[in-house]
C-alpha cells in the first residue's frame, strides 16, 4: 500500500487508490476502537499539534483521540486565544511551531487556502482539518467510509448533497471524492446556496428537493452555515425548513434503504427533523462520528509512515 | 543640448500605424527629423540600432508610488528607476497614497518629490473626492492649477450617484478628466476571485463579471447626464464591451483602459492561492481575456496600463482572502505586452498606440509620438531577447510580480527622456 503524499491538504490531490488505501486502513482502526484496549503505538514518539484558528469541538476531539490512541504526544492550541490576537502572522506562527519539531500538524483556518500556505512553510506533515470554504478532506473520507460500510460499495450510488453547498468545505470535499469514486451526485438547495458553477463539477443541481431526492441511495444534509453568511441568502429559517429541511415525508421519496447523513453540528428543525436524525434505522450520523476517529488514525499513520521512510 | 541620431531602426509610429526602417534625429530634447534609409547628418552622436526597434516611450496611467505614506514599498526614486528600465517615460501617478493626494498642498509634495528623484516624467492625478471617501469633491480647479492631469478615487467606487454626478458636472466645467473604476460595489463586496468553476473549486468569495458591466452602465448613464470626460481605468470582461461600444457610438466623451495583467493572465494562474496573482478586479476567464485583447486590437479599449501596485512581502504572505491586491509591473509591462505581439495577436504599432499615443492624447500630453516636434521620449528595445524573470532583479522596492520565474521575450535596451538617456541595459 503506497500513499505518496507529504500532506493531506485536500481530496483534490488524491487518486482512487489513495482513497481506498486510507479507507482500508481505517477499517482496521474501527475494529481497534471497538475493543476495550484501544491503544496502538504506530505514532509513539511523534508529536502532533492541533492548531485550530476557528472554533471546533468535534473535529478537534476526534483528531486528539485519534492521535492519543496511536501513541502520539498530542497538544491542542486554541489559536484564537493566542498569538494571533497579538498580531503575529500565520507564517510566523507556523515557523515558531516548526522550530519545536512537530511531526504532524492538524490545522483548521477560516480562510480558504490558508492551510496550503502553512504547509509550504513547515517541515512536518500537515493535515487540513478544514480551510474556509475550500476543503475538509477527513470529513469526506469519514463520510466515504460510512457510505461504504452501509451500502457495501462506494461507486455507482446516487448521492444527494443538500443545503448550504456554497459555504461548505464539506460539500466540496465530498463532491470531489464521490465524483472520483464514480458516483452520481445531486446538489439540492436554493440557488442562492447552490451556485450554478457546480454543474462544472459534474453534479446535477435541483432546487426542488422533492424532485432531487427521488431514488437516491444516500441523503447527505449540510449545516446551514449562519456564521459564514454575510446576510440574505434565505428569507427565513422556517421557510428553509419547509422547502429544504429533511423530514420523513421528503425522505420517503428516496430509496427505501437510503441512509441519512449529517456532518454535524446539526441545527435541528432548520435543515433536519430531530426525530429523523435520531432514527437508528435511517440515520448514520453517530456512525459518521465513529468513523471520523478511525479515518483520522489511518490518515495520520500513512503520513507518519512516509515521514519515517523519508528519514 | 544633446544631438542624437538613431540609425538603422525599426521606427514604430503609432500615429500612422507604421513600422518602417529608418533614422530619427533628436536635438534639444525633441524629435528634430526622421526619414527612411540612411541618415546623412553630421555633428551628432550616432546610435546604431542594429535593426532593432525604436518607439515612443510608454505613458502609463495609474502607477502607484507609495509616497507619501508607505515609502518602504516604493519611492519616487525606485519607481522612476523601474519605469526607466521598463521603457516607461511618463508615469501618471495614482492618488491612493496615505493620506490621499487630495489637496493642492499634498499634490505639490508629490510633484516636488518626483522632480527631485525620478529620472522619468511624472504627472500626478488627484483624488476626485476628499480622502477618496465618496462624499465631498476635492478642489478640482486648484488641483488642476497645481498640475493634476486627471481625477480619480482609484479603486474606490463612489457609491452615491448624487455625489458622483455633481463631481462629474463640476469636473466638466473645469475641462477635467475623471477616471473611475467600473464596478458595482455591492455585488463585488468581499470578492477575491471571479465567479466560476475555479473560484468554486478553491472556495474563494467571488464576484460575477456582471459587476463590471453594471458599474460601467451606471457611469455611462451619469455621463449622458453630465457630459463629463471619462476614462474607465480597467475594462476586463467581455460583457462590459458592448456597453462601452454603444457609449462611444453615442458620442460620449469616454475612453477605457485595461491592465497588462488582465491581457496576459487568467483566473487559473492563481493556481494554489498564489497571492501575487491577486489583483483588483480579480483575474478573469480566458474568454474574457481574449475578448479584451480583441477590443484593444480594434481600438475599443484605448489604453493599456501597468496598474503598478507595490506591496511588501508581509501584505502578500497571507491567506488569499486576507492578502493585499495588486502587482508591480513597470518593468514587466513591455515584455508582457510583447507576449501578445509574439503570439500574433497585436502588432507593435497597435501596442504602442495603447501604451503611448492614446494615454498621452487622453491626458493632453504632447508625447507618445514619433513625429517631428514631439518630445524625444523614446524606448529602444529588442523584442526577441529571451529571459527568465527573477523578481529580485526588479528595481522596484517591492517585488510582487506574478511573472516571477516565467519565460519572457523582449527587453529594453535603452530609454530616453527628452533626449537624455535614463536607462541602458548593462
Amino acid at each position: 500500500m503506497r500513499f505518496a503524499h507529504r500532506h493531506l491538504l485536500g481530496i483534490e490531490h488524491l487518486s482512487q487508490s489513495d482513497i481506498t488505501a486510507i479507507l482500508d486502513l481505517a477499517e482496521k482502526y474501527v475494529d481497534l476502537n471497538r475493543q476495550s484496549a484501544k491503544h496502538s503505538d504506530v505514532l509513539s514518539g511523534l508529536t502532533q499539534i492541533n492548531m485550530f484558528f476557528e472554533n471546533s469541538t468535534r473535529t478537534q476531539a476526534s483528531f486528539e483521540i485519534a492521535g492519543k490512541r496511536l501513541g502520539a504526544d498530542v497538544m491542542n492550541m486554541a489559536m484564537q486565544a493566542s498569538s494571533i490576537k497579538k498580531g503575529e502572522t500565520l507564517i510566523d506562527t507556523a515557523m515558531t511551531l516548526n522550530a519545536m519539531h512537530p511531526d504532524l500538524l492538524v490545522v483548521r483556518h477560516p480562510h480558504s487556502g490558508a492551510v496550503d500556505l502553512l504547509a509550504q512553510k513547515v517541515n512536518c506533515a500537515v493535515l487540513n482539518a478544514g480551510d474556509g470554504r475550500h476543503e475538509h478532506p477527513t470529513q469526506a473520507l469519514l463520510d466515504a467510509l460510512t457510505i461504504r460500510r452501509a451500502k457495501g460499495r462506494l461507486h455507482r450510488l446516487n448521492i444527494a448533497i443538500c443545503g448550504d453547498v456554497a459555504h461548505s468545505r464539506v460539500a466540496r470535499s465530498n463532491l470531489i471524492l464521490l465524483g472520483k469514486m464514480e458516483n452520481r451526485i445531486r446538489l439540492i438547495g436554493p440557488p442562492t446556496l447552490v451556485p450554478s458553477q457546480f454543474v462544472d463539477f459534474g453534479a446535477e443541481i435541483y432546487d426542488d428537493m422533492n424532485e432531487g431526492l427521488k431514488d437516491v441511495d444516500v441523503v447527505m444534509m449540510l449545516r446551514l452555515q449562519k456564521e459564514r453568511m454575510d446576510g440574505g441568502f434565505i428569507p427565513s429559517e422556517r421557510e428553509y425548513y419547509h422547502r429544504y429541511g429533511l423530514d420523513a415525508a421528503k425522505l420517503a421519496l428516496a430509496k427505501p434503504d437510503a441512509i441519512v447523513m449529517h456532518p454535524g453540528p446539526m441545527n435541528r428543525g432548520v435543515e433536519i427533523d430531530g426525530t429523523l436524525a435520531d432514527d437508528i434505522n435511517r440515520s448514520v450520523i453517530q456512525e459518521q462520528v465513529e468513523m471520523g476517529v478511525a479515518v483520522r488514525m489511518a490518515a495520520m499513520e500513512l503520513l507518519a509512515r512516509n515521514q519515517r521512510d523519508a528519514a | 543640448m544633446s544631438n542624437l541620431i538613431f540609425t538603422n531602426a525599426h521606427l514604430i509610429d503609432p500615429e500612422t500605424g507604421t513600422d518602417s526602417i529608418g533614422w530619427l534625429q533628436v536635438s534639444n530634447g525633441r524629435i528634430a527629423a526622421r526619414g527612411d534609409g540612411d541618415a546623412r547628418a553630421q555633428g551628432a552622436t550616432i546610435i546604431d540600432c542594429g535593426g532593432k526597434y525604436l518607439a515612443p516611450g510608454i505613458v502609463d496611467i495609474g502607477v502607484k508610488v507609495c509616497e507619501p505614506g508607505e515609502r518602504h514599498k516604493e519611492s519616487y526614486k525606485s519607481a522612476g528607476l523601474a519605469a526607466a528600465a521598463g521603457g516607461v517615460t511618463t508615469i501618471v501617478t495614482r492618488p491612493d497614497t496615505s493620506p490621499a493626494t487630495d489637496t493642492p498642498e499634498s499634490l505639490e509634495f508629490v510633484t516636488r518629490r518626483a522632480q527631485a528623484d525620478a529620472p522619468v516624467n511624472v504627472v500626478p492625478m488627484a483624488a476626485l473626492t476628499k480622502g477618496r471617501e465618496g462624499r465631498e469633491m476635492t478642489e478640482i480647479g486648484f488641483l488642476q492649477d497645481a498640475g493634476a492631469v486627471a481625477f480619480t478615487d482609484c479603486d474606490h467606487v463612489i457609491a452615491n450617484t448624487k455625489v458622483f454626478s455633481r463631481a462629474l458636472t463640476y469636473a466638466r466645467s473645469c475641462g477635467a478628466l475623471v477616471i473611475a473604476h467600473p464596478q458595482d460595489p455591492g455585488l463585488s463586496g468581499g470578492a477575491a476571485a471571479t465567479s466560476g468553476k475555479f473560484a468554486a473549486l478553491r472556495g474563494l468569495p467571488a464576484v460575477s463579471p456582471m459587476a463590471e458591466r453594471m458599474g460601467l452602465d451606471r457611469d455611462i448613464a451619469l455621463l449622458e447626464m453630465t457630459g463629463a470626460a471619462y476614462h474607465a481605468d480597467q475594462v476586463t470582461t467581455a460583457r462590459a464591451l458592448p456597453a462601452l461600444e454603444r457609449a462611444k457610438a453615442n458620442g460620449l466623451d469616454i475612453t477605457a483602459g485595461t491592465s497588462i495583467h488582465h491581457l496576459t493572465l487568467n483566473e487559473l494562474d492563481v493556481a494554489d492561492y498564489r497571492t501575487f496573482f491577486k489583483v483588483k478586479p480579480p483575474l478573469r476567464s480566458e474568454d474574457d481575456r481574449q475578448a479584451v485583447i480583441e477590443a484593444v486590437r480594434t481600438g475599443l479599449i484605448d489604453t493599456i496600463s501597468s496598474m503598478h501596485t507595490p506591496q511588501d512581502e508581509e501584505s502578500k504572505r497571507l491567506p488569499f482572502e486576507e492578502a493585499a491586491s495588486g502587482a508591480v509591473a513597470l518593468e514587466t509591462l513591455l515584455p508582457a505586452a510583447l507576449r501578445l505581439y509574439h503570439a500574433g495577436q497585436l502588432d507593435l504599432p497597435t501596442l504602442f498606440c495603447a501604451m503611448a499615443l492614446n494615454p498621452a492624447k487622453r491626458l493632453g500630453l504632447d508625447s507618445g509620438r514619433l513625429s517631428v516636434g514631439a518630445p524625444a521620449d523614446l524606448v529602444f528595445f529588442d523584442p526577441d531577447v529571451p529571459f527568465v524573470l527573477d523578481r529580485f532583479s526588479l528595481k522596484s522596492k517591492s517585488q510582487n510580480t506574478p511573472f516571477d520565474g516565467q519565460r519572457m521575450q523582449g527587453k529594453v535596451t535603452a530609454t530616453y527622456v527628452a533626449g537624455q538617456e535614463v536607462y541602458r541595459r548593462p
